[in-house]
């Protein structure tokens, strides 16, 4: 989306905090900003995203002191790559904003658990179902599955019904 | 054991404490469901609390990929069970976003209706529970006498008492059946002054006061840094309540407040669900006055399903109906983030669709799920009876956390 229709969508000073302001001071981090629904997207780059989220967190007029939520996405087939998502709050001025990195099959991601602590346990879930390891997390580890378990859950090439062992004779065979 | 054994048999003068590990749960009657807590202790003292979850996951998300909208609604119902009210809520209203579909005055109506009577509902068991696991049996049982007549009140809405489904895209399964406002109005009278009853047998009472009060406190600058919502960061002091802040529905129409605590501990959490179960009365009160007539779904054939009267009397409704529940509808390509304030905290999906008729992506951003990552710092340098009264204040279900 042109940045043009963006300002169009949004109201006034929404677009110059939420779009202008981030992407004048981060420039070419910014790859790509979308709007659907009323909804900003950033995605950012995967270098650059705890300098974005400190300064999303301490600016005085943003103030997004609270992180919803952190989720992967597996884009493998159309974008080649997987996305991780935050969804961030402002509690004093009542915005909401997504950013996302993009990150290929076995790449890290820098972990946000410095910036919002409930980072933790989502940063885990991520890992647990989509394997993409987080950096600087200080305890990653499986949340749901099992320790020992193989394969991560929510990609798409994991079947359904899970794979066929012991305990689950309705699985897929394994290749 | 071993460690057990090596603290008894120390003694003298200098008596040095081992740390010991112990296991709290998964089967245990007070962590409310199939938790598994592990403490590490000096004495009676909590070092560090670790929850360890994922007894009851279902891959619910999986799930949703592999469905059709519409059909995915009946799931959300065994996320928090003990309101699925709001689940079905939350997920509805994403889908309705995503697919830009604008429902009937009417049923929003409805929505808060039902909404608020299963935030009482779902408070009635925090709070009774709460008391069960403190040893102040007598209330878990007056709170089911209430619990029971709103139960009531949605069997006659949808004809379950647990896992409703009354929530579909684009409006409600069903009106509001004939009856069910007058009884509506039965309960809305009766329980200001049960709450009344809980507060008598709580509040003042001395030993509730010292199992609370100072008991699993978080600042609010904490509270908002761990991702906590809901009673529980109210409690703290942060008025963040989404029904005020960003008003979905028709809560923007009413007058209730937002009741907030100030230290932060579990007494304060209490509190806080004492008094929004009395807001939530307020709520219901108004919604049944300004309740207007009309269709409960909105006039949208290629997502809601035509009428029954007539599916049975005009065939190619009955194809179209037949269509649409077999093979759904396709929601534009794009991606939405939607959540509510469900009882207990900031209940959202996210939804990524790549134009089919099937979600590419649903994330459930539980409440209870992220509230659970703040038993650890709360509980850190209590007592282990404490970390009963921190679990309960927190008030998690574990079919929302492991989804």
């Amino acid at each position: 989306m042109e940045e043009k229709e963006i300002e169009k969508e949004l109201p006034a000073q929404q677009y110059s905090l939420l779009v202008k302001k981030i992407r004048d001071r981060f420039g070419g981090a910014i790859l790509e900003t979308t709007l659907f629904r009323g909804e900003i997207t950033h995605v950012v780059e995967k270098g650059a995203l705890v300098g974005i989220c400190r300064f999303l967190k301490h600016e005085p007029d943003l103030q997004f002191k609270f992180l919803s939520d952190v989720l992967g996405v597996d884009c493998r087939k159309t974008l080649s790559c997987f996305e991780v998502v935050y969804h961030l709050y402002s509690i004093p001025n009542k915005y909401r904003l997504r950013i996302k990195v993009r990150v290929k099959e076995n790449e890290e991601v820098p972990s946000v658990t410095p910036v919002w602590r409930s980072a933790d346990f989502a940063e885990r879930e991520t890992f647990d179902m989509f394997g993409i390891v987080f950096d600087g997390h200080p305890n990653l580890k499986r949340i749901y599955m099992p320790t020992d378990w193989e394969g991560y859950p929510l990609r798409k090439d994991y079947p359904l019904t899970g794979y066929k062992d012991e305990y689950n004779p309705f699985g897929v065979e394994k290749v | 054991m071993e460690d057990v054994m090596s603290i008894a048999s120390n003694s003298g003068d200098d008596i040095i404490t081992k740390e010991v590990t112990l296991n709290m749960g998964p089967q245990h009657p007070s962590t409310h469901g199939v938790m598994h807590l592990i403490l590490r202790m000096q004495g009676e003292k909590i070092v560090k609390a670790e929850p360890d979850i994922g007894y009851l996951h279902r891959g619910m998300e999986k799930i949703a990929e592999n469905l059709l909208y519409s059909q995915f609604v009946p799931y959300t119902d065994r996320l928090d069970y003990l309101s699925s009210m709001t689940n079905n809520l939350s997920y509805v209203m994403a889908v309705e976003k995503l697919i830009g579909l604008e429902i009937p005055e009417r049923a929003k109506y409805i929505r808060v209706i039902v909404s608020e009577l299963s935030r009482i509902s779902s408070h009635l068991l925090a709070v009774g529970a709460w008391g069960l696991d403190l040893g102040a049996v007598t209330l878990v049982l007056y709170a089911f006498r209430e619990r029971e007549m709103i139960l009531d009140l949605f069997e006659m809405l949808c004809g379950a008492r647990l896992t409703y489904n009354y929530m579909k895209i684009g409006g409600m399964r069903g009106d509001l059946p004939p009856g069910f406002k007058e009884k509506c109005r039965d309960f809305i009278q009766i329980f200001p002054k049960r709450v009344d009853e809980y507060e008598q047998l709580l509040t003042g009472n001395r030993i509730w006061l010292q199992r609370n009060k100072g008991v699993g406190v978080i600042s609010a600058e904490d509270a908002v840094d761990l991702g906590l919502t809901g009673p529980s960061l109210r409690g703290s002091g942060v008025k963040w309540d989404i029904r005020k802040d960003t008003p979905y529905l028709v809560y923007d129409r009413f007058d209730f407040k937002v009741p907030a605590g100030g230290n932060g501990d579990c007494f304060d959490r209490y509190m806080v669900r004492i008094e929004e179960m009395r807001q939530a009365n307020k709520i219901i009160a108004q919604a049944l006055e300004q309740i207007p007539d009309g269709p409960v779904n909105a006039d949208a054939p290629e997502f809601v399903s035509p009428p029954r009267k007539d599916i049975t009397t005009n065939m190619e409704v009955l194809i179209h109906h037949f269509k649409l529940i077999s093979h759904g509808f396709k929601a534009p390509k794009g991606e939405v983030y939607s959540s509510i304030e469900a009882p207990k905290g900031e209940l959202g999906f996210y939804i990524v669709s790549d134009g089919s008729e099937m979600p590419f992506r649903v994330k459930i951003r539980a409440p209870s799920f992220v509230n659970l990552q703040s038993v650890d710092p709360m509980s850190r340098g209590a007592y282990f009876a404490d970390v009963v009264a921190v679990i309960s204040s927190l008030d998690p279900v574990f079919g929302e956390v492991d989804k």
